[in-house]
């Protein structure tokens, strides 16, 4: 998961440094992902993993790392499982 | 100053009545010449009302933001000008009312507003960025502790005015264009340098001139805060509600307008109905209709401050749509209101005038270009799905 979410980064983060020299927990924010740029990586992050965010995740907590991505989608398909 | 300066011991709304009533009286003046309404401010000020946000243990009043939102509405329906000018003042203190109350800076900055009742300015808008005010081309410089910023402000509202301008910035040199901060810079702590004037169709009292602005102050006044915080969980709540609440507050003032020359109409042909009053009815639903978004719209941000967790992006697409409909809703209303009036209402020195009300509102859909807005809107709504339930 964590090498997909680093892939969509590269693709559509428009981040000014490369995705690769990014730590898990390093704030994506201050790396400069602006919120058009998160939102095509949800739509990304969404096709990739075949979930859809409910509006209770979109928020800025939720993307504000690569490790609080992992847990956000690793929420979301839990809870898909289980439904 | 007046008595009843130092310990306000009338109510709010007493308050609020006697400064809308020096707001109103000079509010041709103000828009003839396109000057700062200067004794409508002075009027808040003596009600004490510029600090009415601020906790009370700071010297405020705890006003809920229903009630400011109030305020700016009866503003609105006296001088356009003088209530956006206190509404964006309000904007600006919300920020450091929910994002500085941890820091003794700002904590000692808002007993000073409280006690000297300070006008507040705000500079987001910047030459090469426009109204995209969450990027940032010039970056503050921290050295030492102190910092410093120069800033091509292209629209600074009351700019020469302000006793403090709230500034955004990267947050430091290497910052990318979003990583941002907002400084408060003392207006001994800054220069401004005129590029731009302010000769405008509406909105002509705000001043709202262009500077270069350059600042020095100690670095412990930038808001410890990032700003995409402090955007997302208070300004645009705060900007797109407040500055609603003033333009609902021009269109009442038309609609008023509007009434009493259909009712003058309707006194000198007893047993007709005038033309215009079918117009009337017609406006008085929209006009319902933003009072009621705005009110919602209050309730749900008043949510969000008890609750800042529950912050997500139905919210701020919400916020925006507040902003949106009311923007457009008031050109329609209004419009309506000169139709109505008839030549009465487009001369501009009659009881029933609406051209003032006309031309300020045409700047609502501007302050923050709605096209840039609805282009927000829909990339979120890619990925947002709206709650449809009538009671959520
Ligand atoms: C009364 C008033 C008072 C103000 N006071 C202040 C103040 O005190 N401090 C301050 O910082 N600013 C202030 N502003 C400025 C305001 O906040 C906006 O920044 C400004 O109005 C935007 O300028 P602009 O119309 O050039 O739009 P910009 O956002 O710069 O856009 C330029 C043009 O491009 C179009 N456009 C932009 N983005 C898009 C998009 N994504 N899609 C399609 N079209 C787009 C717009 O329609 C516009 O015509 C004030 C504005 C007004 C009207």
């Amino acid at each position: 998961m964590n090498e997909t979410i680093r892939n969509l980064l590269a693709k559509v983060g428009g981040l000014p440094v490369a995705a690769d020299g990014l730590a898990d927990e390093a704030d994506l924010y201050a790396a400069g992902l602006s919120s058009f740029a998160s939102v095509q990586l949800m739509l990304g992050l969404e096709e990739a993993f075949d979930i859809e965010f409910p509006d209770s995740l979109l928020n800025r907590k939720s993307f504000a790392s690569i490790a609080a991505i992992e847990k956000t989608v690793a929420t979301i398909l839990s809870s898909q499982k289980a439904a | 100053m007046n008595a009843h300066v130092k310990t306000p011991v009338a109510s709010v709304s007493e308050r609020i009545a006697r400064a809308a009533a020096v707001a109103a009286r000079y509010a041709d003046d103000v828009d003839q010449k396109g000057r700062f309404p200067a004794e409508a401010m002075q009027a808040l000020k003596d009600e004490r009302l510029m600090g009415v946000q601020i906790p009370v243990e700071l010297g405020g009043e705890d006003t809920p933001i229903a009630e400011i939102a109030e305020l700016c509405s009866i503003l609105g329906q006296a001088c356009g000008s003088t209530a956006m000018i206190f509404a964006m003042h309000h904007i600006k203190l919300s920020s450091l009312v929910e994002h500085g109350m941890g820091a003794e800076w700002h904590r000692g900055f808002m007993r000073r507003i409280a006690d000297e009742q300070l006008l507040l300015g705000s500079a987001t808008t910047e030459g090469g960025i426009g109204g995209n005010l969450r990027n940032s081309i010039c970056a503050i410089e921290v050295e030492g502790d102190i910092c410093r910023l120069e800033k091509e402000a292209t629209v600074i509202s009351y700019g020469v005015q302000s006793d403090a301008i709230l500034i955004t910035s990267r947050a430091h040199k290497d910052a990318a264009s979003s990583d941002q901060v907002m400084t408060v810079f003392l207006k001994d702590q800054y220069t401004l340098e005129k590029t731009h004037g302010w000769d405008t169709l509406g909105m002509r009292g705000t001043c709202s001139e262009g500077f270069l602005f350059k600042g020095e102050a100690p670095a412990e006044q930038i808001i410890p805060e990032p700003f995409a915080e402090i955007a997302a969980h208070s300004m645009l709540a705060m900007a797109h509600l407040l500055w609603s609440a003033l333009w609902y507050g021009i269109a009442v003032d038309a609609v008023h307008r509007a009434q009493a020359f259909v009712r003058a109409a309707a006194r000198k042909s007893p047993g007709q109905t005038p033309p215009g009053a079918l117009r009337l009815a017609e406006i008085s639903g929209k006009l319902q209709m933003i009072k009621t978004d705005i009110i919602h719209g209050v309730r749900q941000y008043e949510e969000i401050r008890r609750n800042p967790e529950s912050l997500t992006m139905g919210f701020l697409i919400a916020m925006n749509n507040t902003k949106l409909s009311t923007s457009t809703a008031i050109i329609d209303i209004v419009g309506q209101t000169l139709l109505i009036n008839g030549i009465m209402g487009f001369k501009n020195d009659t009881p029933f005038s609406v051209g003032r009300h006309l031309r300020d509102a045409y700047s609502a859909q501007l302050q923050i270009s709605n096209e840039r807005i609805l282009m927000n809107q829909s990339t979120m709504l890619l990925v947002n799905k709206q709650d449809m339930s009538l009671l959520g």
